[in-house]
C-alpha cells in the first residue's frame, strides 16, 4: 500500500480507519470514534523478557493487575486468569511487585531458541 | 475500601496498545485514577506530553472513554470548557447523563507552562480533576528540567557538567501552592501506596467543585533506574521524606504517612543515574543540600498538618 | 418585525449574541472589544441568556476553554482584539484544526510592539492563514448581522469551521449608529438549535479529539480543512440569501459598489469602505469611472468574485490596513494581485497601506488614490506599487 503506513505497524484497520483511505474518506480532523482501539494495536513485539505465571504459587491477590502500565494482566471473577501477552512490553513490574514470586521472567530468545529444539527433536 | 478483586472488575479506560515506554509510571498511574472513577460516565482531557502522544496515535486511541488534547499549557481551560459545557447543556435540559471530567498533564503541563490555565481554572472552580502525572522532567522533548526537576538532577537542560553538578535549584512545591487556592481538595500521593491513589482519586471525582492531585509517576528513561524496580523507588522517595503523601481538604492539611525511622536521601537518589555524579568525590556538598531542603520542607509540612514538627529518629 | 436603534458596534455584536444565546462564552477583557464581554456579562448577570460565562485568566484559556466547550457539544463564542487574538494565536490553529463552529468577534486593533489601541487590521491578518473563516464588517449593522449568519455559517455540515467577525476598533465598535436589529424569535429560529455529529458528552458513543497525526494522515486532514473552506464560500452566499429574507439586507462574499462600468476601483475591507463610497459618489458626480470592492469573506478568499466584480477594470488599488513587513506591500494586495493575474486583462495593480494603529484615512487621501489610478491609465505605467497613505514622508 503506500509507503508511509508506519504507525499502523503491528496495528489492524480499524473499523473507521483503513491505511489506504483519501482525505475524502478518513474521519473529520482525525476524531477516532472507537474508544479503546488501541487495543488493535499489538505492542507485544517490543517485549525482550516475558513474564510467565507460576499457578501453584500465585494467591490471586491481583497486585500485578493493579501494577501492570499497559493493562496486560487479565483478571476473571477477580482472579489472575492470564497474560495479554499481544501487548505486554516486558517492563518486569508485575514480576516485582508479586508477594509470592508467582511471575518469573524469561528472555524471549531463550523462550523461542528453547521452543525451536523442541521442534526439532519432535 | 473495594478489594483489588472488585477494583478488577471495573471497565478499563486506559487499554493496553498504547505506546508509552516499557514499565512507564504514566501506565499504572492513570490506570488507578481512572479505576476510582468507577462506572461514571468520564470525559478525559490531557496536555500535550508523553502521555497524550503515546495514547492517541490515529486512529489508535488507548481511551476507553471519551477525550480531548488541545494544546500543551491548557488542559486547565480546555477541560474547564468542557465541564462548562456540561453545566449549560444540563440546566438547559439539553443533556441527561452525568460525567465526570479529569485532566492529565505532566509537569512542565502543570508546574511551568500550564501553570496559569491550572490556576485560573481551579480559581473559577470548575468541577473538576486536575491529575498531574509528575516525573520530574519535560520527557517527551528528551529529558529537559521543569521547575518539578529536582535538586541535582542531571538533565539535558541541566547536564552535570565539570562545573556545574546538574539542577542547581530546588523544585518548586506545586501541591502546596494548588492547596493555596482554596480549593475542596488538594493531594499528594505515591503510586507506591495504591490505597492511597484509589483513596485521593476517589475524593477528587466525588468532592463538588475543583480537586487537584499529585503523583509521582516515574519515568525509567529519564531517571535512569531499572525498570522493574519502579514501586521499590517510589516507596524510597516517600520513606525518604522527598515525596510526602498528604492532602488539604477544605483547607485543613493532614499527613497521610510518617515515616518510622530517618532514612537519609541518599537511598532514593542512588538506584537512579540521573544523580549518580552526586556520588562523585567533591560533589558532597550537593547531597547535603538537598537533604537540608527536604529536612525543612518536611519540618514546615509537620507544622502545617498539625504534627509535632521533629525528625524521625536516626 | 423591524426595530431601528442608536446602538454603538460593540452594543450590536452583544446584542446579537444575546440573541443567539450560546450555550458557552468564555471570554477576556481588551481595549476596544472589552465592552462587549462587559454587557454580555450583565445579561448573564440578570438571567437573559442561558449561556455560562467562563471568566477566563487570558485569550489563550478563553479560545481553549471555546474549544472544550465546543467540543463537548455546545454553541461556544469568545470574541478579542489585538494582543488578546495574539495571545489567542495557537489555539486558533487548533479551533479550526479539530473543525469547531466557534464564532467569535474580533474588534481590529494593531499589534504591539509600539503598543497602540486604535484600529488596524494587523490582529485579523495574523490569523489569516489558519483555516478560520473570516468576516469583514462596514459598520455597526453589518457586524450585527454578520455574527447572525457567522453561526448558520459555521455549524453548516460542510463547513465546520471558526468564523472570526471583524470591524473596526472605536470607529465601529465605539461609534453610536442606527440600525435595525431583529426581534429575539426570528433571531432565535434563523440560528436554530446546534446538533453536533459528535461530541464529548455523548455517553453512547464516546469519542478522541486532538489526536497525534503522523506523516501518514495529517496531510489528509489538512486538506479536509482546505474543502470546508472551499465549501464556505457557497454556504456563505446561501446564507446570506437567507438572511436577506428576514432581514431585507443582501450579504455575498463581496460587495461591490458602482463596479458595473468603472475603470477604476478601490478594494478596501470594514469601514474605510464607507469612506470610499463616499468618495466614489463624488467622483462620479464629476465623471469619472470608479467603484469600491469590499470583500465581506477574506478567508476564504473570494478570488472568483473579485475576478469577475473587477475584470473589466483598467487599474485596482487595493487598500491594506495592515503591513506584512516582506516589502510586497499588505496582505491583501497579494491576493487581489493574484486573482487578476489569470485574467491576463493587463490590469494594474497598486497597493497603499493606510491607517495603521489609527491613523484616519481621509476623503482627500482617497480621491488621491484614485487620482493615481487615474494617472496609471493614463500613462500606462506602474512604478511604484507599495505606497503609503497618510504617513509623514
Ligand atoms: C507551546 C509548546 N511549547 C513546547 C512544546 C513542546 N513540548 C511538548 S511536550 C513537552 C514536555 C512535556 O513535559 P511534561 O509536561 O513534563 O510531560 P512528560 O512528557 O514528561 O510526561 C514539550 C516541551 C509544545 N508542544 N507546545
Ligand atoms: S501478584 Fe502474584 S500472587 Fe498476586 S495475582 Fe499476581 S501473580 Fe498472583
Ligand atoms: S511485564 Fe510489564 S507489561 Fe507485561 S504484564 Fe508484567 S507489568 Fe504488564
Ligand atoms: S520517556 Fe519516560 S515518561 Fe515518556 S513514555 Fe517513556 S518512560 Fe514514559
Ligand atoms: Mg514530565
Amino acid at each position: 500500500m503506500t509507503p508511509f503506513n508506519r504507525n499502523f505497524g503491528q496495528g489492524r484497520n480499524t473499523k473507521a480507519v483503513r491505511l489506504d483511505m483519501n482525505w475524502k474518506e478518513l474521519t473529520k480532523a482525525g476524531n477516532i470514534y472507537e474508544p479503546g482501539n488501541a487495543a488493535t494495536y499489538e505492542t507485544g513485539d517490543w517485549r525482550t523478557i516475558r513474564p510467565v505465571w507460576n499457578k501453584d504459587r500465585c494467591i490471586h491477590c491481583l497486585i500485578c493487575w493493579r501494577y501492570c502500565p499497559d493493562a496486560s494482566i487479565i483478571s476473571t471473577d477477580g482472579k489472575f486468569d492470564s497474560f495479554d501477552y499481544k501487548h505486554c512490553k516486558g517492563c518486569g513490574i508485575c514480576a516485582s511487585v508479586c508477594p509470592v514470586h508467582a511471575i518469573d521472567m524469561f528472555s524471549e530468545d531463550e523462550i523461542d531458541r528453547r521452543e525451536e529444539a523442541r521442534k526439532n527433536e519432535e | 475500601m473495594a478489594t483489588l478483586k472488585e477494583l478488577a472488575k471495573v471497565e478499563e479506560r486506559f487499554v493496553g496498545g498504547h505506546r508509552l515506554c516499557a514499565g512507564c509510571g504514566h501506565g499504572i498511574s492513570v490506570r488507578m485514577v481512572l479505576n476510582a472513577a468507577e462506572d461514571a460516565n468520564v470525559v478525559v482531557g490531557c496536555a500535550t506530553g508523553c502521555l497524550e502522544v503515546a495514547s492517541t496515535i490515529y486512529p489508535y486511541t488507548a481511551w476507553n472513554c471519551s477525550f480531548i488534547h488541545s494544546a500543551f499549557e491548557n488542559a486547565g481551560a480546555t477541560i474547564g470548557g468542557v465541564e462548562a459545557a456540561y453545566k449549560s447543556l444540563k440546566k438547559q435540559g439539553k443533556l441527561d447523563k452525568d460525567f465526570k471530567f479529569v485532566a492529565f498533564g505532566g509537569d512542565g503541563g502543570t508546574y511551568d507552562i500550564g501553570f496559569q490555565s491550572l490556576s485560573g481554572a481551579m480559581e473559577r472552580g470548575h468541577n473538576i480533576v486536575y491529575v498531574c502525572l509528575d516525573n520530574e522532567a519535560y520527557m517527551n522533548t528528551g529529558i529537559q528540567r521543569s521547575s518539578a526537576t529536582p535538586m541535582g538532577a542531571d538533565t539535558t537542560t541541566s547536564p552535570a557538567g565539570k562545573v556545574v553538578p546538574g539542577k542547581q535549584q530546588p523544585r518548586k512545591d506545586l501541591t502546596a501552592i494548588m492547596a493555596a487556592h482554596n480549593i475542596p481538595y488538594a493531594a499528594q500521593t505515591a503510586i507506591s501506596n495504591w490505597q492511597d491513589v484509589h483513596r485521593k482519586a476517589k475524593k477528587a471525582f466525588d468532592v463538588e467543585g475543583p480537586a487537584f492531585i499529585n503523583i509521582l509517576s516515574p519515568c525509567p528513561r529519564g531517571w535512569r533506574y531499572n525498570t522493574p524496580d519502579i514501586v521499590e523507588l517510589v516507596k524510597a522517595a516517600v520513606e525518604t521524606r522527598f515525596w510526602p503523601m498528604y492532602e488539604v481538604e477544605n483547607g485543613k492539611w493532614k499527613l497521610n504517612y510518617k515515616p518510622k525511622k530517618y532514612v537519609p536521601i541518599e537511598e532514593f537518589l542512588k538506584p537512579q543515574g540521573r544523580f549518580r555524579h552526586l556520588f562523585a568525590p567533591g560533589n558532597e556538598h550537593m547531597i547535603k543540600a538537598i537533604q537540608e531542603e527536604i529536612d525543612n520542607r518536611w519540618l514546615a509540612l509537620l507544622e502545617r498538618c498539625g504534627e509535632t514538627p521533629e525528625l524521625p529518629p536516626k | 418585525m423591524k426595530n431601528k436603534v442608536a446602538i454603538t458596534g460593540n452594543e450590536a455584536v452583544a446584542q446579537a449574541m444575546k440573541q443567539i444565546n450560546p450555550d458557552v462564552v468564555a471570554a477576556y477583557p481588551i481595549t476596544p472589544q472589552t465592552e462587549v464581554v462587559q454587557i454580555f456579562s450583565s445579561f448573564v448577570s440578570n438571567g437573559q441568556v442561558d449561556t455560562e460565562f467562563v471568566t477566563v485568566e487570558s485569550e489563550h484559556s478563553a479560545m481553549s476553554a471555546a474549544i472544550g466547550a465546543s467540543a463537548a457539544g455546545a454553541r461556544a463564542m469568545t470574541a478579542t482584539s489585538s494582543q488578546g487574538l495574539a495571545l489567542m494565536f495557537e489555539m486558533v490553529y487548533i479551533a479550526s484544526s479539530l473543525r469547531l463552529p466557534i464564532v467569535f468577534p474580533v474588534v481590529n486593533r494593531a499589534l504591539s510592539g509600539p503598543i497602540n489601541i486604535h484600529c488596524d487590521h494587523s490582529d485579523a491578518m495574523g490569523i489569516k492563514d489558519s483555516g478560520v473563516i473570516q468576516l469583514f464588517s462596514e459598520n455597526a449593522q453589518e457586524a450585527y448581522d454578520n455574527m447572525i449568519q457567522a453561526v448558520r455559517i459555521a455549524e453548516h455540515p460542510d463547513v465546520l469551521l471558526p468564523v472570526s467577525v471583524n470591524f473596526d476598533g472605536f470607529i465601529t465598535s465605539h461609534a453610536l449608529d442606527v440600525l435595525e436589529v431583529l426581534d429575539d424569535d426570528t433571531v432565535k429560529s434563523f440560528v436554530g438549535r446546534y446538533q453536533p455529529e459528535e461530541y464529548l458528552l455523548d455517553a453512547k458513543n464516546p469519542v478522541s479529539m486532538g489526536n497525534f497525526d503522523m506523516y501518514d494522515f495529517y496531510f489528509e486532514h489538512k486538506r479536509q480543512q482546505v474543502a470546508a473552506m472551499e465549501a464556505a464560500k457557497k454556504v456563505i452566499e446561501e446564507v446570506g440569501k437567507e438572511y436577506e429574507a428576514i432581514s431585507g439586507r443582501k450579504y455575498g462574499l463581496i460587495d461591490a459598489y458602482r463596479l458595473e462600468d468603472a475603470e477604476m476601483a478601490v478594494v478596501v475591507l470594514n469601514s474605510a469602505a464607507g469612506s470610499a463610497k463616499g468618495v466614489v459618489d463624488e467622483l462620479r458626480e464629476k465623471g469619472m469611472k470608479v467603484g469600491v470592492l469590499k470583500p465581506r469573506a477574506f478567508r476564504p478568499f473570494p478570488f472568483e468574485a473579485v475576478q469577475e466584480a473587477l475584470k473589466k477594470v483598467k487599474a485596482v488599488a487595493v487598500l491594506d490596513r495592515a503591513e506584512t513587513f516582506s516589502t510586497l506591500g499588505g496582505p491583501m494586495f497579494a491576493d487581489v494581485r493574484t486573482a487578476l493575474y489569470d485574467l491576463k486583462n493587463d490590469i494594474k495593480v497598486v497597493n497603499y497601506v493606510y491607517g495603521l494603529g489609527g491613523r484616519d484615512l481621509r476623503l482627500e487621501d482617497v480621491e488621491k488614490v484614485f487620482g493615481d489610478l487615474a494617472d496609471i491609465i493614463k500613462t500606462g505605467r506602474a512604478d511604484k506599487f507599495v505606497n503609503y497613505l497618510g504617513l509623514r514622508e
